[in-house]
């Protein structure tokens, strides 16, 4: 199969859709000429020309706000927020609107919108460029969020998004536009709430998704050096989530470790360790849940304290061994 | 020119200090020292620094992402900068801002923002405050063109005007939001016009003459202290790119080589030998403090520590 980037990829299902959909237009800032701020759209103002392919003048309410009142008028918007920490600006359109007008107005209106939008930590751009903000958006009903891991699935999951009825947050992790991987030719599409075991393994269930997964595939990787199996689950999509899929893995591991890049209080982990106090899987387990994510800092610019706030693959392993072996150390009241 | 010597030699220098910062800042960019990005005013000089050295120490400034300049002007340490700029602990955000969030309480500066027109509410307040507790003082907001069109410009000029704050609106019109040219992202080509939707006073002047700048800037703080708020545009130019990756494929090198000869450095400093206010030796003295005094601030930069990561969770909250 052919090889390309998370951003070909990215560009591929957005330029496929187009092509098929007169509907599907895209905006945002400097996507044009300029390509996009990670390159993401680079070529498509050529294709697409200016009528489907638009600058905007910075005003992120504006942005989304239009793609929410064109997709109720029966458009096919995909809206870019350069960095996601910008869709603070536009948290009333996000929020208020895109993810009420079907409920609020009895199930009249579709809001098939995609907000595509990079995310994370990695960069050394600090505080206001580097945040992930999943969490806000899982909690809020009437939009789902997206978090592809690998350029096979931000391909299919894109096409997905855009074929949705409804407002989609695409969250892109930006250190992984770069990476490379298979991607299949032509139209195909990964169902949202459908999660992937990216590895088998029968000691310890390590539910993750987005950036994390190759670090997690990593540390299972030297777990298994040690002769520890880890399982490696990819969420995919967090709303709707793949809740069969973590019964699933931690009735077969016992043992459970959630690694994400967001901040740990009130973060998606917490969901995810809720599912499995709420489920039948409760009774498979063998130790307490355990959760390796951001510290609850904002991301400072400095690069060693950057990185020293996020999981790593070292801190990972450690994780997975330890819970294998009973010696995770659990906070105590 | 109506302004004393002393301020004269004032604004030459800040202006050969942030270039020099600047052209420095570049270069350990391109020898790998620098993790992150980085956005630099270098043929806008003229802007941060004729507006800020108009200001009093208890005047407040919000600033840009692009305000090195500003951030200069306001008297703030170039060592503490530069080690801002290189993520140590001496710097002035001890390393977790870096040069896009910037700040000294101790000059008066509120800050530089990394969301674009973030800082033009946060000004209002500012403003707020000082009007509040009847101070003698004034706040001043930039901001860049492309930040005109964020929601936030127009809440923030309304209720400033409605409240009759104390503040300067300072929209540095560099002709570009990113890669987009003014005339693509706003229908206008006076952005002081809009001052008029809000009640208050707007007007555009040459961002490339210091001296007019300066100016212009003492001029207003005297006529807000008494009305309320005003819109000043400076008109200037971005020499280098947005940001350290930018192909620049939206503006050509004809417009680039044009602006460079309206160099407000250079401008400035014909006009000061012409007129006879310094010899041309005296100005490269200057520069040549300037050049050491940027090079003392990259030695202590570097010889400075880095954060200690077990510090890394302090200061979330108080
Ligand atoms: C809310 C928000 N939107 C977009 C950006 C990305 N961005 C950073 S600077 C910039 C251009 C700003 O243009 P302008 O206000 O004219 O300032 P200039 O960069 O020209 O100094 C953009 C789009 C951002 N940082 N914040
Ligand atoms: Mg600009």
């Amino acid at each position: 199969m052919r090889e390309m980037t998370y951003a070909e990829a990215i560009r591929e299902a957005l330029s496929e859709e187009m092509r098929r959909d007169e509907s599907v237009f895209f905006i945002g800032e400097d996507i044009g000429v300029y390509g996009g701020a990670f390159g993401v759209s680079k070529g498509m103002l050529a294709e697409f020309g200016p009528k489907r392919v638009r600058d905007t003048p910075i005003s992120e309410t504006a942005i989304v706000g239009c793609g929410v009142g064109a997709a109720m008028a029966g458009l096919r918007p995909v809206v870019e927020i350069m960095f996601s920490d910008f869709v603070a600006v536009a948290m009333d359109q996000i929020v208020n609107q895109a993810a009420k007008a079907r409920f609020q107005f009895g199930g009249q209106f579709s809001v098939p919108l995609v907000i595509r939008t990079p995310s994370g930590s990695g960069t050394g751009a600090a505080e206001q460029h580097s945040q992930s903000l999943e969490a806000w958006f899982v909690h809020t009903p009437g939009i789902k969020v997206a978090v592809p891991s690998t350029p096979a699935d931000a391909k299919g999951l894109l096409i997905s998004a855009i074929r949705d009825p409804n407002p989609v947050l695409f969250l892109e992790q930006k250190l992984l536009y770069r990476t490379k991987g298979e991607v299949p030719e032509g139209d195909y599409t990964v169902p949202f709430g459908q999660a992937a075991v990216r590895r088998e393994g029968r000691d310890v269930a390590v539910i993750t998704y987005g950036r994390m997964v190759a670090r997690c595939l990593e540390a299972a990787q030297a777990a298994a050096a040690e002769g520890i199996e880890a399982e490696v689950l990819d969420l995919r999509t967090l709303a709707p989530m793949d809740r069969e899929a973590i019964i699933r893995t931690v009735k077969k591991c016992g043992r459970v470790l959630i690694v994400h890049e967001a901040c740990r209080t009130g973060g998606v982990g917490g969901e995810i360790a809720a599912t499995i106090a709420d489920s039948e899987a409760f009774f498979w387990l063998d130790a307490p849940v355990r959760r390796l994510c951001g510290e609850d800092t904002p991301i400072p610019y400095n690069r060693n304290l950057e990185d020293s706030i996020v999981p790593r693959v070292p801190g990972i392993t450690e994780e997975i061994l330890r819970l294998a072996r009973r010696e995770a150390s659990w906070p105590r009241a | 020119m109506g302004v004393p010597r002393e301020t004269l030699r004032e604004l030459y220098l800040k202006m050969a200090q942030t270039r020099r910062f600047e052209e420095t800042a570049a270069r350990l960019f391109t020898e790998g020292k620098v993790h992150g990005t980085a956005h630099f005013c270098i043929g806008e000089e003229a802007t941060g620094v004729g507006v800020c050295s108009a200001l009093a120490p208890e005047d407040l400034i919000a600033q840009t992402h692009r305000g090195h300049n500003q951030a200069i002007g306001k008297g703030m340490d170039i060592r503490r900068m530069m080690a801002e700029f290189l993520g140590k602990e001496t710097g002035y955000c001890r390393g977790r801002g870096g040069c896009m969030h910037i700040a000294d309480a101790s000059v008066g500066s509120l800050g530089a923002n990394g969301i674009v027109g973030g800082g033009i509410p946060i000004a209002v307040g500012a403003a707020f405050a000082q009007n509040y507790r009847g101070q003698d003082a004034i706040t001043v907001c930039f901001f860049g063109d492309g930040a005109a069109n964020e929601g936030a410009f127009h809440e923030a000029l309304n209720l400033a005007s409605v409240w009759k704050l104390p503040i300067l609106f300072v929209c540095v019109n560099n002709y570009y939001a990113m890669s987009t040219h003014l005339s693509l992202h706003m229908n206008i080509k006076d952005i002081s016009v809009r001052a008029k939707s809000y009640g208050i006073p707007g007007f555009s002047l040459d961002g490339n003459d210091v001296v007019a700048v300066y100016t212009a800037t003492l001029e207003a703080k005297k006529r807000i202290l008494e009305n309320g708020p005003e819109l000043m545009v400076l008109n200037t130019y971005r020499i280098m790119g947005h940001s350290k990756s930018d192909p620049q494929t939206y503006r050509t090198r004809d417009e680039v080589e044009a602006w460079k000869k309206k160099d407000p450095l250079l401008l400035f400093r014909n006009r000061l030998v012409e007129a006879g206010e310094f010899l041309a030796s005296d100005l490269d003295a200057l520069d040549a403090q300037a050049a050491r005094d940027v090079a003392e601030a990259v030695e202590y930069a570097e010889s400075s520590p880095e954060p200690k990561v077990e510090e890394a969770l302090q200061d979330v909250l108080a």
